[in-house]
């Protein structure tokens, strides 16, 4: 056995839960000199850690048991599976075929309007829904690449909401006021959203570097505070309100601000999308080739051993926050130039700042990671409609199946014991 | 009691632990078990106290076999351990954690800490322990503590107790008083195991010796055996335990500390008008009890610490005021007091953590971007050079052992450009044969003519490294001797006192 084979023995008690009995071996645990508040604290920072950036399988293996257990949900609420159940004994293969009638046309459903529709005869016509969920992928992948980066330096960004908003209004703010030519006009909208969103998220981040509030806290009061802004310029006419109408809602753009459509106007997809993949390889680089990234992932892994190597703690997580809100305002500008083009109002954001989180989750904070979530979210979402509409089943459903995701992700024990899989070991 | 191990095997997934190991230990009897870290002694013990269940083999007492499924069986079956950490409440009194987890109560529930507090008296009473059960614990010296916790485990009528690593956070006096109480208790017919790895300890009290190392029995030590020996039985290779050093051939003074204090948030003062100097090519070695500024001190040289008057001289350029990164690229490497905290990134690779005070500029920065070809040509020339044993440069830093850790730590700060070294703790948790080469790297980094200081809470380190020694004591210096002080002298020194006869070896 070489000294590498050895568990870690003298780890600092690292606390995710699957390790606690190996941490214990260690013969000197004396080493860990932290005090039980440095103690928890990490336990808490490796406890999100695990959460966040867990192995592939787990999240693999997550996605499988929501499905499944949506699948008796969809079972459970059919009626006629629920009719057939009544005289199950005297014919159990009505109850079956009931069973994977109801099952399969729903999943099938979503395929349909997820991926390909075979319903239709027009060529172009059957690949749209594979287009639907990319536009919907787009601010789904940015937004979680926005999460996913502070989850990597260890912060809890909640404040996706606000800093869309935010970022959503100013770009509309520059989009429906100016006439300008489109090669400027887009660039300055998009541009303006980002330095909006990213002084959202900035200022929860240089709050927790100078004063130590807690990035949690600050971000989601930083979300009433920007609703209720977006809220506000929404009734004043030299901000966003229309001229003469009541309905919180701003004037449409200017086409010269709008995000061009990909495959022509018989599609929906948007430029966004392309904006997302750029933005992937992007990060891709930030986190793993740049200098910027290597001290994002040191603070965020142990930001002791940063600080003791002349890295700036403070201005890392400021620098997180600012390039966090940055992506999480170019989901907003996402919608508000591309998707929603018919004016901003405080519900454009529909709720991708918080599937955001789902989906860097899911990602594992792994920009390829976020790139294969998003595009699963997005198709959940293109296809549950579809969903609803032809086979009846509520959209909702769909929700609870991204719920299950997340619950499933942030309890691996759990997912383990049912795979029986083999506890972590190390290594 | 009599307890005996038979065969215990005990597996962490592909990792055996302990190995089917046997022992046996009888009252009245002092057993050692004497293995580096990771040998697989504290896992044995666990096993014993019902914390782990053994894959193999059995524990028998006073020949019947027992089957603990927690602590709380061990403790029953008249098994006491005092832990390396101290497992007391600290607010609470001396009576309160005795009885913890053992309470009597009166009416409704109502503690009889009367009770508690006769028998606290009355066992320090019979083995000499002056404790007082009053006292609140977080007033009581470390060397104290330790004996509440002896008291706990008799006041559960314990025949057998288990010292894990004891004398870790003691001084060496209070060490001394421990090994007595060792030996009353053994007179008292208690049968006592002590876990240690350190040798001088070992010898004083151990009446049968057994040598663990990679989870197995590598056999039995005659107590009369030499250092030199015991150490090869425990690494299993001859180590030379005697630090080779020439004479310094000092320079100029290099470093300069005047009058420093530090004070943290909570306005407690740990280094209180410090002033020492340290001359190129001169190892300065800190000696002292553990928190009595040592900390402080390597800290407030590394900047990270905020509250700090009086002045630090590296080469005539102040530190004080300056970020850690300045600090850092005047060339000052440190070895912190504990890798896991401040030293290393867990999931990191080893590559990465050997870049990890370099991430501003070259070599292995360029316009922002890692020069990830130059690190990897570098970690693995350190890799070797350093005898880091890992599978390569891109194994995780959290999979290695303590040993291997610190080697990467080292790697990294003798890599740079040096003007001085601050090594603290150098080689806290690292095994015997890693412990030689660092410390021949620390000399070699004197020989070229670096100014080190070392902070150490052993003395053998410090008596081994230092052409001079400084002893701290409460944040102040209580006096700064030859390397050859007897340890006496020193450790009088560490408990405040100075001789009226000493006098400073001016540098």
């Amino acid at each position: 056995m070489s000294d590498t084979d050895k568990p870690k023995q003298d780890d600092a008690p690292v606390g995710a839960p699957v390790d606690v009995a190996d941490d214990s071996t260690a013969d000197t645990r004396a080493d860990a000199g932290a005090d039980a508040g440095a103690d928890r604290e990490a336990r808490s920072r490796s406890m999100l850690r695990e959460i966040a950036s867990g192995d592939a399988l787990s999240g693999v293996l997550a996605v499988f048991l929501a499905v499944f257990v949506g699948s008796v949900m969809i079972a459970a609420t059919d009626d006629g599976v629920r009719e057939t159940l009544s005289y199950i004994t005297a014919r159990p293969s009505d109850f079956f075929s009931a069973l994977w009638d109801a099952i399969s046309g729903a999943y099938s459903a979503m395929f349909r309007g997820a991926v390909y529709n075979n319903l239709v005869t027009d060529p172009a016509q059957q690949w749209r829904p594979l287009t639907e969920t990319l536009k919907f992928a787009g601010p789904l992948i940015l937004g979680g690449l926005g999460v996913g980066l502070a989850f990597r330096a260890a912060m809890f960004n909640i404040g996706g909401r606000g800093q869309m908003l935010l970022a959503g209004g100013a770009a509309a703010w520059i989009g429906f006021r100016f006439d300008l030519p489109m090669i400027i006009h887009l660039p300055l909208a998009v541009l303006v959203g980002m330095l909006f969103g990213a002084l959202w998220g900035g200022i929860a981040g240089l709050l927790k570097a100078r004063t130590g509030a807690h990035e949690v806290i600050v971000t989601i009061m930083l979300n009433y505070v920007g609703y209720y802004l977006v809220f506000w310029a929404l009734t004043k006419e030299w901000l966003l309100a229309t001229p003469g109408s009541v309905n919180p809602k701003s004037p449409p753009m200017k086409d010269s601000a709008i995000l061009p459509k990909v495959l022509g106007d018989r599609f929906n997809l948007h430029f966004g999308f392309i904006i997302a993949l750029v933005a992937v390889a992007v990060v891709w680089w930030l986190l793993n080739r740049s200098t910027l990234g290597y001290r994002i992932r040191a603070v965020g892994e142990n930001p002791n051993a940063a600080r003791a190597s002349g890295i700036n703690v403070g201005r890392t997580y400021t620098v997180v926050m600012m390039l966090g809100g940055a992506l999480l305002g170019l989901a907003g500008v996402n919608q508000v130039l591309g998707t929603v083009t018919s004016g901003v109002s405080v519900d454009i954001d529909a709720g991708i700042g918080f599937d955001a989180i789902t989906v860097a989750l899911l990602g594992r904070s792994r920009p390829l990671g976020i790139l294969a979530a998003g595009i699963l979210f997005g198709a959940f979402k293109a296809g549950g409609f579809t969903m609803q509409a032809s086979e009846n089943i509520s959209v909702d459903l769909v929700l609870v199946v991204q719920s299950l995701i997340v619950l499933f992700l942030a309890a691996p024990p759990l997912v383990r014991a049912i795979f029986r899989l083999p506890a972590q070991e190390a290594k | 009691m009599r307890l005996v191990l038979r065969g215990i095997t005990k597996r962490f997934g592909s990792m055996v632990a302990n190995d089917s190991i046997s022992l046996t230990v009888e009252p009245g009897e002092i057993h050692c078990l004497l293995g580096e870290n990771g040998a697989g002694k504290s896992t044995l013990m666990n096993v014993l106290y019902g914390l782990y269940k053994a894959d193999e083999g059995e524990i028998e007492l006073d020949g019947k076999v027992q089957h603990f499924t927690g602590p709380g069986d061990a403790m029953a079956a008249g098994i006491g351990m005092v832990h390396q950490h101290f497992m007391l409440i600290p607010v609470f009194t001396v009576a309160e954690n005795v009885m913890l987890g053992n309470e009597t109560t009166g009416f409704a529930g109502s503690l009889d800490l009367d009770a508690a507090s006769a028998r606290v008296t009355e066992i320090s009473e019979r083995f000499g322990f002056h404790v007082n059960p009053d006292s609140l614990v977080e007033d009581l010296p470390v060397g104290v503590q330790q004996r509440v916790e002896i008291i706990k485990a008799l006041s559960r009528d314990a025949e057998l107790l288990v010292f894990d690593e004891p004398t870790a956070v003691l001084t060496p006096q209070e060490t001394d008083e421990l090994m007595d109480i060792m030996r009353q208790l053994k007179e008292a017919g208690k049968a006592i195991v002590f876990i240690t790895h350190k040798l001088r300890e070992v010898r004083a009290v151990a009446d049968r010796i057994t040598v663990i190392r990679l989870g197995k029995v590598v056999g039995e030590a005659d107590p009369k055996a030499s250092n030199a020996e015991l150490a090869s039985m425990m690494v299993g290779r001859p180590v030379e335990l005697v630090v080779h050093k020439d004479p310094p051939t000092l320079g100029d003074a290099a470093f300069v500390v005047k009058d420093l204090r530090v004070v943290d948030a909570a306005g407690h003062v740990h280094v209180n008008g410090l002033s020492f100097t340290i001359r190129a090519g001169e190892v300065l070695a800190v000696a002292g009890v553990q928190g009595n500024g040592q900390t402080e001190l390597t800290e407030a040289i590394l900047g990270l610490q905020d509250d700090v008057t009086g002045s630090i001289t590296l080469d005539g350029v102040e530190l004080v005021g300056r970020s850690t990164r300045k600090i850092l690229d005047a060339g000052v490497g440190f070895i912190p007091e504990d890798r896991q905290v401040d030293g290393l990134v867990p999931g990191f690779t080893i590559a990465e953590n050997l870049m990890l005070n370099r991430s501003f500029k070259s070599p292995f920065v360029k316009n922002g971007s890692l020069r990830l070809g130059a690190l990897r040509e570098f970690a693995q020339k350190k890799l070797t050079e350093y005898d880091v044993r890992a599978r390569d440069i891109d194994a995780l830093a959290t999979n290695l052992s303590g040993g291997n850790q610190q080697k990467v730590v080292v790697a990294r700060e003798l890599s740079r450009d040096l003007r001085l070294l601050v090594a603290a703790q150098p080689t806290r948790g690292v095994d015997v044969g890693s412990i030689e080469f660092i410390h021949k790297q620390i000399v070699a980094t004197r020989d070229s003519g670096i100014p080190v200081l070392v902070v150490s809470t052993e003395l053998d380190e410090v008596v081994a490294l230092a052409d001079r020694i400084m002893v701290l004591y409460r944040g102040q210096v209580v006096g700064i001797v030859p390397a050859d002080t007897p340890r006496e002298t020193l450790g009088l020194m560490m408990t405040g006192e100075r001789p009226k006869d000493l006098k400073d070896v001016v540098a």
